[in-house]
């Protein structure tokens, strides 16, 4: 299950990358987000998948799952939050000002094709 | 710290001082508050003048002694000397000050600049640590450009400033790096011990790199060939400072330096040679260019040059001896004339640049054509230019004429010493000595003849008439010392010019010099003099028969057409590097950003290799694999999709789909979260949507698509098999097992992921909510802000606004 999902936020992580270096506002947004995603998953993963149980005190369980890489994931989660929502709004108000949602429009290079 | 580190320091604590009296109080020209410091000073070191004669005195204070950086005053000589120089002529230099500078110029800025000069020469002189000596060596560069650009409201001061900067913080840089590699060679950086360790250093082979490059410093500093073309320059600097810095101290700094460490490296044939020649060179080429120049500031410049280039070839006569193994006299004669002589300098050069300061105030202009007959006009400046004009020129009975002779004396006695590798061409040292004397003899008629004697030109911006006895009283003292020393030279030589002399030869040995103006008719010096003087007259006299000869030396030969064009093509090739790569495109930055990280992984995973071990894996189930399918196929349609509104589904779709991965590795917190945020993200994604045009093309070029698609398949592949062996190896204890045992005892709570976050992880959690604060006030900004703007724009102009 490891080996798939390290590979599976590989994926996510290099897809993320390709669309944070694209132009449009947008997809860098998607690309954030998604590289948000491929981390949870690698962090998740390196606290080992399914050995025991939900982290939560019993006195009839011996085993529970590595409760750290939750505890981290779990601020990520929050923070990628806060990210998404700011540079969307930036983004909303950049459009506003400046009429485009592309970033080399941004700055004023106009399209030539 | 002793009352001498505070002596070396009392100007900066001045100006410290100065610059909040500036502030407050105006009715008192600030130069009389100034005044007392380098005259304190001056009185304070002149005690030292018995105590030096019985030894050298040294007063050590820790400032960083694990690197071996110490605040060592060394008091000897040739220090107390240059000191004694500093602090005198700081003096006279701030009296003429008062005169010279009017209430209307930033006097606040002006102070606080010259006192900081001051501090660091003094700590150039008195210091036996290198360290220390290359950090007072750096103020006095930073200094000297701050009060080049005085009047910073002028482009060529700024020019100016920043030629002498870069040069002068050149050398100085090449200066440490000798330093550092003189460090390598003892392992001290103390000049006594440095001192001890001497036949260490004559078989190092880092010898002669430390060699250059200390030379490169002093060359750089005291403005010698082919250095020196940032002195004049400087000369756009307020006269005092140009007295003051760049003729009596800063500049000889170079020259403290060769001649501190002459003992050191007086073995070595370079170092010798360098120095001789170099100087000589300066001497003759920094005369023969004075003489054409019509500022006669300028004249004075390139005059400072070439007097600093006659002081250098002394030091490197006395040097010389010593790897010949020559006689001590010559050694002797040659370093007692380079001492007195640097006395000398800064007496009638001094004096000179103060009575030019006075002509450029009183008559409103330099230039030597627009000046002339000004003898009746404007009597004490002409006797005050009189005596050291003549002085400069080597004439007796002024001081000048006593150096100038035991110059020639010294360099004539070259060509008659047995120099087995020299023999045909020892000739060359007295040539160049007298060619330079001759040019030197007709600058110094030229100053007095063009500014006193001749027609009234009535060119002046000003009428000229005399100036107020504040600004000739200075010059004035220097005259009187000019003839006193003339005169009575031996009220230096076993006080002052001794002690020096014998520091740099490094000797215990009384010299017991003894100077006189008539040697006999048998003294090849008095016949070279009066071979300057008539070779010199005639020259003058014809000088419109030859002059043309410098219309042959075109302007692009020069060095400071090297220097321009240097400086222009440097910035030319760092601006077209810099442009080459910040393209302003995020595109760009975040690329290199990724294909750092892309190298950078991969270096490591190369030095590291590559161990893996797929022996403990959890098994798979089929509704993970079914989540596995649909998060691969939304990525691939965001990838490939050209409708906003899709992707954006898709990566919701993505999101909860990471909820429910949570749910099957029992993270029950993860989860609950995840589903709550995703669809608040969700929501928010859809809003902008709404908001944003309604369609875009966004067609990406291939070559781009094509490097985003490496760089992205570069990333993954990394970030892959940084997974992978991270997996793979456990290098460490893990600490989860801590937080699991310690929850209910430590945490008080049962539900780990909680406890972690709040209590074990407190910080983190109370920081994460700083963040969310801030992104959400960032948010609320940006919402507002846009109002605020919107209402601006309708009242004020927006061209306005731009600017």
């Amino acid at each position: 299950m490891e080996l798939i999902t390290i590979l599976l936020s590989g994926i996510l992580i290099g897809s993320a990358v390709y669309l944070m270096l694209s132009r449009s506002v947008i997809r860098i947004i998607i690309g954030t987000a998604l590289l948000s995603h491929g981390v949870h998953l690698m962090l998740l993963t390196m606290g080992k998948l399914k050995r025991g149980n939900v982290p939560v005190l019993d006195e009839a369980v011996e085993n529970y799952t590595d409760p750290l890489p939750q505890a981290l994931i779990l601020t990520a989660i929050v923070i990628a939050f806060a990210l998404t929502a700011f540079i969307l709004v930036l983004a909303l108000r950049a459009y506003g000002e400046l009429g485009t949602d592309d970033v080399e429009e941004m700055k004023g290079v106009p399209h030539d094709d | 710290m002793t009352l001498i580190h505070m002596a070396i320091l009392l100007p900066l604590v001045a100006a410290v001082a100065i610059g909040i009296i500036y502030k407050y109080y105006k009715r008192i020209h600030l130069g009389w508050f100034v005044l007392p410091v380098p005259v304190i000073i001056a009185i304070y070191l002149a005690t030292f003048i018995p105590k030096v004669s019985s030894g050298p005195i040294l007063e050590t204070m820790q400032v960083m002694p694990r690197i071996g950086m110490n605040f060592d005053v060394y008091i000897d000589g040739l220090g107390l000397l240059f000191a004694i120089l500093i602090s005198g002529i700081g003096a006279l230099v701030v009296l003429y000050s008062i005169g010279y500078l009017s209430h209307r110029e930033d006097l606040g800025n002006f102070y606080v600049y010259l006192l900081m000069f001051m501090s660091a020469m003094l700590g150039v002189v008195l210091n036996d640590n290198v360290l220390m000596l290359y950090l007072f060596w750096e103020l006095t560069s930073i200094s000297s450009f701050l009060l080049i650009a005085f009047w910073f409201m002028k482009e060529r001061s700024l020019y100016g400033a920043q030629k002498s900067m870069l040069i002068t913080m050149f050398g100085g840089f090449m200066l440490l790096g000798g330093f550092l590699a003189l460090h390598t060679i003892t392992g001290t950086y103390s000049i006594r011990e440095m001192l001890a360790q001497v036949t260490l250093i004559q078989e190092s082979p880092v010898a002669p790199i430390a060699i250059v490059l200390i030379l490169l410093g002093a060359f750089t500093k005291s403005a010698q060939f082919p250095f020196y073309i940032w002195l004049p320059d400087a000369m756009e600097a307020p006269t005092p400072v140009s007295a003051y810095l760049h003729s009596a101290t800063m500049v000889k700094a170079g020259i403290y330096l060769v001649a501190r460490l002459t003992p050191l490296f007086a073995f070595s044939e370079l170092w010798v040679w360098v120095i001789l020649l170099g100087g000589l060179i300066t001497l003759a080429w920094a005369s023969f260019n004075a003489v054409r120049k019509d500022d006669l500031k300028a004249v004075l410049a390139f005059s400072t040059v070439s007097q600093l280039g006659m002081i250098m070839s002394l030091l490197g006569l006395g040097a010389l001896s010593v790897v010949t193994g020559a006689g001590e006299a010559y050694f002797s004669i040659a370093v007692v004339a380079a001492v007195f002589h640097l006395i000398n300098h800064a007496t009638f050069k001094g004096a000179l640049f103060m009575v030019t300061g006075i002509l450029d105030h009183e008559t409103g202009t330099r230039s030597l054509k627009r000046l002339g007959g000004l003898l009746t006009l404007m009597p004490i400046s002409f006797t005050l230019t009189f005596i050291t004009a003549l002085s400069m020129a080597g004439l007796p009975p002024f001081n000048g004429f006593l150096s100038k002779e035991l110059f020639l004396e010294a360099m004539i006695h070259v060509t008659e010493a047995d120099f087995a590798s020299l023999a045909n061409i020892a000739f060359i040292f007295p040539l160049l000595a007298i060619v330079g004397s001759i040019f030197t003899f007709i600058y110094s008629i030229q100053i007095i003849y063009g500014v006193f004697f001749g027609k009234r030109t009535h060119d002046t911006p000003k009428e000229p008439h005399e100036a107020p006895a504040l600004m000739w009283i200075s010059p004035a003292i220097l005259a009187v010392l000019v003839i006193t020393f003339g005169l009575f030279p031996n009220v230096l030589s076993s006080s002052i010019i001794d002690p020096a002399a014998m520091s740099i030869m490094a000797t215990d040995a009384p010299l017991g010099t003894h100077i006189s103006m008539w040697h006999g008719f048998a003294n090849p010096a008095l016949w070279a003099t009066i071979a300057i003087v008539i070779i010199g007259s005639l020259l003058f006299y014809f000088r419109d028969k030859w002059m043309f000869i410098y219309d042959y030396h075109k302007e692009r030969f020069t060095l400071n057409y090297v220097y321009d064009q240097g400086l222009m093509h440097s910035r030319f090739a760092s601006r077209k590097v810099t442009d080459s790569y910040m393209t302003g495109f995020i595109r760009s930055y975040l690329a290199y950003i990724f294909m750092f990280f892309v190298v950078l992984g991969a270096i490591s995973l190369w030095n590291t290799g590559i161990k893996l071990n797929f022996s403990d894996m959890a098994p798979v189930g089929i509704q993970e694999m079914i989540l596995v399918m649909i998060v691969l196929i939304s990525i691939t349609v965001i990838l490939v999709t050209k409708s906003r509104i899709v992707s954006i589904i898709m990566l919701s779709a993505i999101g909860f789909v990471m909820a429910l991965f949570f749910v099957f590795f029992r993270a029950p917190d993860l989860a609950l979260t995840q589903l709550a945020i995703e669809t608040v993200t969700t929501a928010l994604f859809l809003v902008c949507f709404y908001h944003l045009p309604a369609r875009s093309k966004h067609p990406e070029r291939m070559r781009f698509k094509f490097t985003n698609f490496l760089v992205s398949l570069g990333v993954g592949i990394i970030v892959i098999m940084i997974g992978l062996i991270a997996y793979s190896n456990q290098l460490f204890d893990r600490i989860s097992q801590f937080h699991i045992d310690n929850v209910k005892e430590l945490g008080a709570g049962g539900n780990m992921v909680n406890v972690i976050l709040v209590d074990f992880r407190g910080f983190d959690t109370l920081f994460e909510t700083l963040v969310f604060g801030i992104a959400g006030i960032g948010i609320y900004a940006l919402m507002k802000l846009r109002l605020n703007r919107k209402d601006e724009t309708d009242e004020a102009d927006p061209e306005e606004n731009r600017a």
